[in-house]
């Protein structure tokens, strides 16, 4: 076999990602939107004291979620912060404008001093077609298009552009321009091969939505996304992963409070894609051997580290927040996280690096 | 006994299923929707030793051709080359990716009555649709473990029933018979047994 690509600099980024679901006071009594929204922001303001290195927003369009702007909650995360790369988890490029979503990261990256992140992807929902005015069934198209423009309007030079899902664009400057030259751009894929040649052919880095199943199932993935670099001759950028968790004192603690949030929240979105409801079978077997990251800060930080050396990435993002759960515990599980699992897992790398 | 397995659809179920044969020892045909060169680079990294093809010879060359497409580009099936074969059909409709589900199925029907119907000179069974394909991947058991998963199979045909639930069997999960392909609507999403990934007994209660 050649010789394989790894990540020589051992660089590693540990983020949390949310959709912004609607916690609950210790009452019981669940936050309002705008309440849910304020929650994002301070967890994120603590994830950036205690060292974590980005804070991913997604967006949705339905009663569940309150965050349907990320980038105006970012912004708002921006200027409360100093250091935490401030994502999107992940930006729905098929049902957006790509000049509007070049402006708005442009103008958080200036908020932020550099800070913005954009990841692209389709998401696992689909609230912002018809919303937005967009038939799901272009979904194709509507995403080859966007990104051909996209990535055009990342030189940050006049742009001009033809195509069937937009206002053709005749030598058109967007601004602001932002200081480093280049927005940070990354693709969130969820398994689907024709992706990742996408992202290698755009010569954008992956993040791996890995949500369901064990991690190493993803593992040709990230082979394929070299291969296809090492074709396509663009750069091989590290890759990440992402995938869902919860944290607290010990793993039954973490169980208890997880399990009703995640069914809770799994149910209500099963119901529209016609899951039966979520069991405790399902939720255990996700834990053991699956995607899901829950226990005491050991146990999931064992956990990272055999998934991202597994996939040989250097990205992790946790998604937190799942369904109703208490703002005080989601609170304490972004506390644990960073100044518990993330330095052991980072322990935990570097001994295995030094086995080698 | 059946030898080599087309697969038409060259996407995460497509992928995964192409990996259970090859783990199986059979000789796999992949084909995706477009160019073959499209899916070349993929196969031969996600599945080494499956072979990519057009569409049209992954449905010549499987003695059994597996549908793992998306339902409402069924119509980019080639019916032609699949006459007189034993067509698995793994599909189910999904919202997100085909839209409204009258605009493809009938009401009252199944989706693999629908596909039958329009296949109507192939031999439609319905299977390997009900469980999802992260799980596929994981939980191929040799015959006898007790936590050996089953696939539901629901066929017209008992004979071609009991040719898939060989395949079934060679790629490490028990097979549940559970009628003809009108019975299918068991296994379809917003039934009790969509997403089913358990062993024989629970799938039986389950769709009972």
């Amino acid at each position: 076999m050649a010789q394989k690509k790894t990540n020589p600099t051992k660089d590693y980024v540990f983020g949390l990602d949310t959709f912004g679901d609607i916690p609950k006071h210790d009452d019981g009594t669940l936050f309002t939107h705008a309440a849910a929204i304020r929650q994002v922001v301070d967890e994120a303001v603590l994830a950036d004291e205690l060292g974590i290195n980005v804070i991913g927003v997604g967006e949705h369009h339905r009663p569940d979620f309150a965050i349907s702007s990320p980038e105006i909650v970012l912004a708002g995360i921006a200027t409360k912060t100093k250091h935490i790369k401030l994502a999107t988890a992940v930006t729905v490029l098929s049902s957006d404008d790509p000049v509007r979503v070049f402006e708005r990261f442009a103008t958080l990256d200036a908020l932020s001093n550099g800070r913005a992140q954009v990841i692209l992807g389709r998401g696992s929902f689909t609230e912002s077609f018809p919303l937005f005015g967009y038939d799901l069934r272009d979904y194709n198209e509507l995403f080859e298009e966007k990104l051909d423009l996209f990535s055009q309007l990342l030189d940050e030079k006049p742009v001009s552009w033809k195509g069937e899902t937009r206002a053709e664009l005749v030598n058109a400057d967007v601004y602001p321009k932002t200081e480093s030259g280049r927005l940070d751009v990354a693709v969130g894929i969820g398994g689907s091969p024709e992706s990742v040649i996408r992202a290698a052919r755009y010569g954008f880095p992956l993040v791996l939505a890995i949500i369901g199943g064990s991690a190493e199932r993803f593992a040709p993935y990230v082979e394929l996304y070299r291969q296809a670099t090492e074709d396509l001759g663009t750069e091989a950028h590290p890759v990440g992963m992402h995938s869902p968790g919860f944290i607290a004192e010990t793993d039954d603690e973490a169980k208890k409070i997880a399990w009703p949030a995640f069914k809770y929240a799994w149910d209500l979105i099963g119901k529209s894609r016609g899951w039966p409801p979520y069991t405790r079978e399902q939720f255990n077997y996700e834990i053991e051997v699956g995607s899901l990251y829950v226990g005491s800060p050991e146990t999931v930080a064992q956990k990272i580290a055999r998934s991202m050396k597994a996939l040989d990435v250097n990205r992790f993002d946790m998604v937190y927040g799942q369904g109703p759960q208490k703002a005080s515990d989601r609170l304490k599980m972004v506390e644990l996280y960073g100044s518990k699992v993330i330095p052991r897992v980072r322990e935990l790398l570097a001994e295995t690096s030094t086995d080698k | 006994m059946s030898n080599s397995v087309g697969i038409l659809g060259a996407g995460k179920v497509g992928i995964v299923l192409a990996q259970l044969a090859i783990k199986a020892g059979y000789t796999v045909y992949i084909a995706g929707s477009g160019d073959v060169s499209k899916i070349a680079l993929s196969i031969k990294v996600l599945v080494p030793g499956a072979i990519a093809v057009t569409k049209e010879e992954a449905a010549q060359k499987g003695d059994i051709v597996i549908l793992a497409l998306p339902l409402s580009k069924y119509a980019t099936i080639p019916a032609k080359q699949l006459s007189g074969k034993l067509v698995i059909d793994s599909m189910n409709h999904w919202m997100e990716v085909d839209g409204p589900k009258e605009d493809t199925v009938p009401e009252g029907m199944s989706s693999s009555e629908f596909i039958q119907r329009f296949l109507s000179d192939s031999r439609v069974v319905k299977a390997l649709s009900h469980m999802g394909y992260h799980e596929l991947f994981d939980n191929p058991k040799s015959a006898g473990d007790p936590d050996r998963k089953a696939i539901a199979i629901a066929a017209d045909s008992e004979i071609d029933a009991k040719i898939v639930a060989d395949f079934i069997n060679r790629l490490g999960f028990d097979p549940l018979y559970i009628g003809g392909l009108a019975q299918g609507k068991k296994l379809e999403p917003g039934s009790p047994a969509f997403g089913a990934n358990t062993t024989i007994e629970r799938l039986k209660t389950q769709i009972a």
